[in-house]
């Protein structure tokens, strides 16, 4: 029963309003792409023990999805942010970065 | 024998008599009792009959830890089994029947298993019930099921009701005990909003039974000031019989609150289930005491020391005259005291350890309590009641010193703190030495959204058991939840103790005669020689033996076993218990009722139904309702007691002879609009959508990324930038929902809008070959002609009175037009047109002749023709695959090899040679057999009909090949043993050349 804030409505909502959309940043691959690519598209998640971006839809509320940055193992969440973004905003990075030393976006894509 | 004392019982009011029955006998007890101390004072020892041996079981704790004490509770509408004696307050007219025996508690055949028990060892089940195979269905399974279960499953309709309720502090305090208590005082001084609750009817927990002195006061004055001062704070609330049940993510908490369950059946919800959110939560949950492992530990009678003076003080019941008490720490002590002062015989103090001093060792040796140090009990003599116990030294194997004839045994194998909910949501454990206990580790507990731990455990709960350390740590953690400094909390006064000595097994060195009469685990019968069959078998992970051998797994979840279970398993193992560490502790705490869980969510409020304008229409008009996704649409209209599929034949054929309606109004309409809007729906649909002439409908497919069809409807462009997507009913939010999902989080940057109408409009198909005289009978001015308005065009217009929105489209086959109207003219539009309609010979009809007119125009159906693994191209739909776009959801996966490859099975008519029906889900066998000795198949059914059409059995199936094998017959087996045999056919069975649906 986590609670996220809908950086959209600002509402601090619980997760019996929100609907999950599993893995955030996923670069999607048509056709053209090669098989193995297509397949990690749609296939192939990162399943963290740690620092994960989710997606999340605010459904009983706003309706707009946004994306999440939380450690799976502590549950602490390091933020949330609009989904029209293809990776995670520098603020959210800096979060991350003070609270888990050694940790960085490259390294974990 | 047990009896009621006569004095003293803090909780009973002897004022007040309470008449309860206990298998069908009628006794008495009195208002403040539990149905433990109730029939205790009755001389009713033996409560029930354990899970494997059947063997006699009596009470054992006195609160939320009791295993045996487990009772069927109340009649009919207010039964319900596996109730707690311990836990359950009596009141006026009581029934309760105790459990797992046959034919009665006193004479019980399956004992017979108890003397099996050599033959019933860990993982008996895994061990005999394998082979042979076919033994399962007819002599294991039914064995089984005989045996097993704990109490009987209700078999009428629950009467009570049930709610849920939402709270938000800042601060929840679970358990009421002195601790609680002091938490709550420290941060509700603080000013923060704090809920404190507790389990039990009673605030203080068990202090008052020990009564040390806090703040110079009783135990029970000082908790009585407290609770005053508690109640005068506006930001404090508390409430008892109120349990916490589980800790989740982020502060959130289950709270489980019995509300009439002390009274009986009763107006008004008898149980709350709160869904607590809390900045910080403390468990203040105290601790439980734990048996020690001797043989003959579950004979009726021997229970826990501090049990023992719980009844003694608490409801003025004496379990026994004469009283054994054996512990491994000073605490039992008290109880050697409390029943000496009571009036009552303790024989004598069995202390394992050499040579006990402490101050309440000296107490009891002053009152002439005889005290064997460095002794143990080799084993207890009796069946159904304690007769007497043998004592051994506790360092030897067992051999008998003495004979003490006694009827009650007290026993203390130490204190574990309740560390369950500091556990459910990651906390994590450390095993303290000196105590023999795991506790809480205060550097690593639960985390929340902030990184920050967010449970603290207080007092008995977080290790400290001496009165004094318990309430100095409550009191600060009350202030840390709060956010303050620490001050000074209360300070209490009580003997000093000594050092508890671990004793996981009484005598230390005893033979396997004995160990196989040592109960660990008593609600599933799991015993010292268990664990270590199962550590010999090699089962070294704690929770892998749990499951081998059942240990800890009955409804109490090891409260009392799971300790000493794992001391013995890591005895087994040589190694230390940290290392073996514990199984996981899952909510909730105490089980909690289904009820509760459902909430108000039963009947009518389970889910939301939604309704089309003419629901009413259809109910009065012998409308039968089948469910599809949230609506309930007509399956179709009986008349005059006909039978449902006489109703169902009579709409398809006077739909094909004269003319049909359809309540369409559950068919999602999606409006999707702006300068992207074709570009959007070019991704989205298979077809090409932006070419679409305005004024025109289409046909369109969806799929999902991985290529698999999804859903299906007729797209209308209505503008230059708008459209209008028709989805199947039950698919309308979950395709909004898709494509709101694509246009924010990939194509963020396209101009388009979505909106779902669904609910804005009422349709109706009117069908069949008067459909258009129908029509043109309302009047309005439409021209409604072939030529003015031909097949797959719309327009807008009046039809008789009303606005309407033309579609002339048919999922039937026959001349169809589709009018949406205003919701809030559905039924008159509908009224309008059955009126016109008598002349015609008009009729409504349901789902089921829809889909049978479908089937016979051999159009797919979404859930049945597909089914998550279908694609369209499965489907025979191949030409509405746009090859000219890039790009499409699913384009790329339609290119994997598997999708491509020439013998998916694809869709083809089949016509039964026989005339008759094929069932539902029959498999088309071919040669050969598989690795399980099944028939190879060839291809299944996806719909199935009687067509009154054609007066013969149709379906659609998916066959190997199937389009190439146009004639070749097919066998599908059926459940009776015999088979049908169809011929292959095109899937259009009637009307092949649309001629009828573009007239």
């Amino acid at each position: 029963m986590l609670t996220l804030t809908c950086p959209y409505c600002g509402t601090h909502a619980d997760e019996t309003e929100l609907a999950p959309g599993g893995e955030a940043h996923l670069k999607r691959f048509g056709p053209g792409s090669s098989d193995e690519d297509f397949e990690d598209y749609l296939f192939r998640r990162a399943n963290p023990k740690g620092v994960h971006f989710e997606r999340w839809r605010h459904a009983y509320g706003c309706g707009k999805w946004f994306l999440a940055a939380r450690c799976t193992t502590t549950l602490e969440v390091y933020g949330t942010y609009p989904a029209q973004t293809t990776e995670p905003p520098e603020h959210i990075l800096e979060t991350i970065a003070a609270k888990r030393p050694g940790w960085s976006w490259e390294a974990d894509t | 024998m047990s009896t009621r004392l006569a004095t003293g019982g803090r909780f009973i009011d002897r004022s007040q008599p309470r008449a309860f029955s206990f298998n069908g006998k009628r006794l008495r007890g009195y208002a403040g009792d539990t149905l433990a101390s109730a029939l205790l004072a009755n001389d009713q020892m033996l409560v029930g009959r354990s899970f494997k041996y059947h063997r006699p079981r009596g009470v054992v704790a006195a609160g939320a830890e009791e295993p045996n004490g487990l009772v069927n509770l109340g009649k009919g509408q207010h039964f319900e089994p596996n109730q707690r004696v311990t836990t359950t307050e009596l009141f006026d007219g009581l029934e309760a029947e105790s459990q797992n025996h046959w034919p009665s508690l006193e004479f019980d055949v399956g004992a017979v298993n108890a003397r099996l028990s050599r033959f019933l060892p860990a993982g008996f089940y895994y061990k005999m019930f394998i082979h042979p195979r076919s033994f399962w269905k007819h002599i294991y399974e039914p064995f089984i099921r005989a045996s097993a279960g704990l109490g009987k499953a209700p078999k009428s309709r629950d009467a009570d009701t049930y709610e849920h309720f939402h709270a938000h502090v800042d601060v929840l305090v679970i358990g009421g005990g002195i601790s609680g208590l002091a938490a709550a005082l420290a941060a509700g001084r603080a000013g923060v909003r704090v809920l404190l609750i507790e389990q039990t009817a009673h605030w203080g927990g068990r202090a008052p039974v020990d009564d040390p002195q806090i703040n110079g006061l009783g135990a029970e004055e000082w908790i009585n000031s407290t609770l005053q001062a508690l109640e005068e704070m506006p930001n404090v609330q508390i409430r008892t019989r109120m349990m916490g049940a589980g800790v989740y993510d982020h502060g959130s908490v289950l709270c489980y609150e019995q509300l009439t369950d002390h009274i009986g059946p009763k107006d008004g919800p008898r149980h709350r289930l709160w869904q607590v959110r809390a900045d910080r939560v403390i468990t203040a949950t105290g601790a439980i005491e734990r048996p020690l492992s001797f043989a003959g530990n579950d004979v009726p009678g021997v229970m826990l020391a501090a049990a023992l003076r719980d009844f003694v003080v608490n409801f003025g019941v004496s379990v026994g005259d004469r009283t054994v008490v054996v512990t491994n720490n000073d605490d039992a002590y008290r109880t050697a005291i409390v029943l000496k002062t009571a009036g009552l015989d303790v024989p004598c103090i069995v202390d394992a350890r050499p040579a006990p001093t402490g101050e309440l060792v000296a107490e009891a040796r002053a009152l002439g309590i005889r005290v064997e140090a460095g002794k143990g009990i080799a084993k207890v003599k009796g069946g159904k009641r304690v007769t007497a116990v043998a004592l051994c030294a506790q360092a030897g194997e067992g051999a008998v010193l003495e004979e003490i004839p006694c009827d009650a045994v007290a026993m203390s194998g130490g204190w574990s703190p309740v560390v369950h909910l500091w556990s459910h949501c990651g906390g994590k454990l450390t095993w303290d030495e000196a105590g023999a206990m795991f506790r809480p580790d205060p550097d690593r507990p639960p985390t929340g959204a902030d990184g920050e731990g967010f449970v603290l455990a207080a007092g008995t709960a977080n290790g400290f058991l001496a009165t004094s350390e318990a309430l100095a740590d409550a009191y600060a953690a009350g202030q840390i939840a709060a956010g303050i400094k620490k001050g000074k909390g209360p300070s209490a006064l009580a003997p000093a103790e000594e050092p508890m000595a671990p004793v996981w097994m009484m005598p230390q060195g005893a033979a396997i005669s004995l160990r196989e009469k040592m109960w660990l685990d008593y609600q599933n019968d799991v015993k010292v020689s268990d664990v270590q069959l199962a550590a010999r078998e090699g089962y070294e992970s704690v929770e892998h033996t749990k499951r081998y051998t059942t240990l800890g797994m009955a409804t109490d979840q090891g409260k009392l076993s799971n300790i000493n279970g794992l001391a013995i398993l890591s005895d087994s193992l040589g190694r230390p218990i940290p290392s073996v560490g514990t199984t996981t502790f899952r909510p909730p705490y105490t089980p909690i009722s289904m009820g509760a869980i459902a909430g108000a969510a039963r009947d009518g409020l389970f889910q939301p139904i939604r309704k089309t304008p003419m629901h009413g229409w259809h109910e009065a008009n012998g409308a039968e309702f089948e469910p599809v996704g949230q609506w309930r649409r007509p399956y179709a209209f009986r008349r005059n007691g006909e039978s449902t599929e006489a109703a169902v034949h009579r709409e398809v054929k006077n739909t094909r002879d004269a003319v049909g309606l359809l309540d369409a109004s559950t068919l999602g309409k999606l409006i999707v609009k702006g300068p992207d809007a074709g570009k959007f729906l070019d991704m989205l649909y298979t077809n090409m959508m932006s070419t679409l002439p305005v004024g025109k409908c289409r046909y369109g497919l969806m799929c999902s990324e991985n290529g698999f069809l999804s859903d299906d409807g007729v797209v209308a462009r209505i503008d230059e930038d708008t459209w209008l997507c028709h989805t199947t009913t039950g698919g309308a939010d979950r395709i909004h929902a898709w494509m709101e999902d694509w246009l924010q989080c990939e194509w963020w940057n396209w101009k388009v809008y979505v909106a779902n109408v669904t609910e804005q409009y009422a349709q109706v198909a009117v069908v069949g070959p008067k459909a258009r005289m129908l029509l043109e009978k309302l009047g309005g001015g439409m021209d409604l002609s072939k030529e003015a308005l031909p097949f797959m065009q719309w327009a807008d217009g009046r039809i008789g009175d009303f606005d309407a929105r033309v579609y002339r489209i048919s999922f039937s086959g026959e001349l169809s037009y589709e009018v949406a109207v205003p919701a809030g003219q559905g039924l008159a539009f509908w009224e309008a047109l059955l009126a016109a309609g008598e002349e015609f010979g008009v009729m409504p009809y349901g789902t089921e002749a829809l889909h049978i007119m479908r089937a016979e125009k051999g159009f797919i159906m979404i859930g049945d023709e597909t089914d998550g693994t279908i694609i369209p191209q499965d489907l025979g739909l191949s030409w509405a695959i746009s090859k000219k776009k890039d790009d499409y959801l699913g384009k790329r996966a339609h290119q994997r090899p598997h999708m491509t490859d020439p013998n998916r099975w694809k869709l083809v008519g089949l016509e039964t040679t026989d005339g008759s029906v094929i069932p539902d889900g029959a498999y088309a066998v071919s040669e050969g057999v598989n690795d399980n000795g099944q028939r190879n198949t060839q291809g299944r059914v996806t719909s199935t009909y009687m067509s009154p059409t054609l007066g013969r059995g149709i379906a659609m199936g998916l066959i190997l090949n199937g389009p190439d094998r146009m004639g070749e017959l097919v066998e599908f087996p059926k459940i009776d043993g015999t088979s049908v045999t169809a011929k292959i056919v095109s899937p259009v069975f009637y009307d092949p050349e649309g001629e009828k649906q573009n007239g």
